[in-house]
């Protein structure tokens, strides 16, 4: 019974949320679009033949930087800029009173724009292909799934993350400048702008302890066919979920506690 | 005496969002790590690039450092002035509150774009013009009067492309209301003004330099800074810019055409 409610508001919710994302579609392709950057990186790349150095050929690389677009496509988290629209204006208060955690709301409305985006990043692909016809690769089912999954996950944790820079909201107001803060080493050390591998001795003896190179460099290398550690990408992924919720239930509720609605 | 006028009416706008912003003053510490953690990316990416080569499109790391400071300085700017300003414009006319803009005695292309200030941008002009006197001394350049002057006036002349484009952007939501995040696709794009144009594959170059000047925007300057750069080059830039102030002047009054407000 219980567990049949919870389906119908989880289906209820992404249908609104998904009705709510196709009316803003242009905006949706517009977000797609820019995040090209990984094509320009991979032009520097190749155009300079750095990649020799790093003994990762043209194709490889180029399938690396595309598999890393998609990755960042399906994993792109603004929750803390939502919540911190509402909290501002004094809309969380309603949703407070509602029996479902609010962030509930705002995960379907992130999987909602992903659905929404898919043919998107889908088309940007094609596109891409269009130019470099020669890193066409169909990776098998496995392989897709596993990296959907590990794609999946790298969403959780950077949702995860989002949500408690978000809370903070409760005692700040305005928590997006911390979250801009921690998008610069989300931006430089996940592998969007050069794959890990290409990093100096003394970044790679530490930068796998960080949550950084699971949210791109490891899915994107498992979707491209780079050698990546699976079993090991996947166990560091599932430990740093396991860590961040507890710290998200935690300041979810003493935040609450905290709030205090405007007028009230 | 018109002058003198605006000048007055620019105090105000100052002193207003000035107040305003410093309402949140440890947003703007966390602003200020933001920017110098940005600026460590950068060079930190670009030292990736420079690993195992001595030149990168005919610059060396030390010249590339120039681009980087002169994009740091831009950047700043954007932040300061363009960004809070042009956003602005989008929520204008969502809200219908163009109307009370356009009723002002004042020119509405200045009030729009003037209007609000992010003090936390002055720190990464800072930053920047930091990094480029580092970059005067590292790379031995003489300091005469000529030099200064065209440096100058190349800067100058990139801050009103770079004006320029993010107001012909903003400009397009009076038809199309819901492109608010446009900026980002120009703000990705501007990207790669980072890194000198001539580490990109020749159909880049040309669309980066035809389409979307950003190849004005940052190599000129730079190479003048290097001193090697062509009186025709930066003659061009000038021309350039002055087009792109003019087209941006008449577009924004030929939009202005088209705009129908909310509820008229």
């Amino acid at each position: 019974m219980l567990s049949n409610l919870n389906n119908r508001k989880i289906i209820t919710l992404l249908k609104v949320q998904y009705s709510n994302m196709l009316e803003y579609r242009v905006e949706i392709a517009l977000w797609a679009i820019s995040g090209i950057i990984p094509f320009f990186m991979l032009n520097i790349w190749t155009n300079n033949n750095l990649n020799e150095s790093i003994n990762i050929s043209d194709v490889m690389l180029s399938r690396y930087f595309l598999s890393a677009f998609f990755v960042r496509q399906f994993s792109v988290v603004w929750v803390v800029f939502s919540f911190e629209e509402d909290s501002l204006m004094g809309k969380i208060s309603p949703y407070l009173i509602q029996p479902l955690n609010p962030f509930f709301r705002y995960f379907a409305q992130h999987l909602a724009e992903q659905i929404t985006r898919f043919p998107f990043a889908l088309t940007i692909a094609l596109v891409f292909f269009i130019f470099n016809p020669e890193s066409i690769w169909i990776p098998n089912l496995l392989i897709l799934f596993l990296s959907i999954i590990s794609t999946f996950l790298s969403f959780i944790i950077q949702f995860l993350i989002q949500s408690i820079i978000a809370c903070l909201c409760f005692w700040t107001e305005k928590a997006s400048s911390i979250e801009r803060l921690l998008f610069i080493p989300t931006l430089f050390l996940s592998g969007l702008l050069a794959p890990i591998v290409s990093f100096p001795e003394y970044v790679k003896s530490w930068i796998y302890l960080t949550p950084f190179p699971y949210l791109i460099d490891f899915p994107a290398n498992l979707l491209s066919g780079n050698s990546t550690n699976v079993i090991g990408g996947f166990s560091m992924q599932i430990l740093w979920i396991l860590l961040l919720f507890p710290v998200f239930k935690k300041i979810w509720s003493k935040g609450t506690k905290k709030y205090t609605a405007m007028g009230s | 005496m018109k002058l003198r006028k605006y000048l007055i009416v620019y105090k105000k706008f100052l002193h207003t969002s000035l107040a305003s912003e410093l309402e949140y003053k440890t947003n703007i510490f966390v602003d200020l790590i933001t920017a110098i953690l940005s600026l460590i990316g950068s060079i930190f990416l670009l030292s990736i690039f420079f690993q195992n080569n001595v030149r990168i499109g005919g610059w060396e790391f030390e010249q590339a450092l120039i681009i980087q400071g002169i994009y740091t300085i831009l950047n700043g700017i954007t932040n300061t002035w363009f960004n809070p300003n042009l956003k602005e414009i989008v929520k204008h006319i969502r809200e219908g509150t163009l109307d009370f803009v356009l009723l002002k005695p004042i020119d509405s292309q200045f009030f729009i774009s003037f209007k609000n200030i992010t003090p936390s941008g002055l720190l990464e002009i800072m930053l920047g013009c930091c990094l480029l006197l580092y970059c005067i001394k590292i790379n031995q350049i003489n300091l005469n009067f000529i030099f200064l002057t065209l440096c100058l006036i190349t800067i100058i002349c990139s801050i009103c492309i770079l004006y320029s484009l993010w107001f012909f952007i903003s400009t397009t939501t009076i038809w199309f209301v819901k492109t608010w995040n446009a900026t980002e696709v120009l703000r990705s794009l501007l990207y790669i003004g980072r890194f000198p144009l001539n580490s990109f594959s020749f159909s880049l170059r040309i669309f980066f330099s035809v389409f979307i000047p950003i190849a004005f925007i940052t190599t000129i300057p730079s190479e003048v800074f290097l001193g090697l750069s062509q009186l025709w080059k930066i003659l061009l830039e000038v021309l350039v810019a002055i087009v792109f102030l003019f087209s941006s002047r008449k577009f924004w009054l030929f939009a202005l055409k088209f705009y129908s407000s909310a509820s008229s």
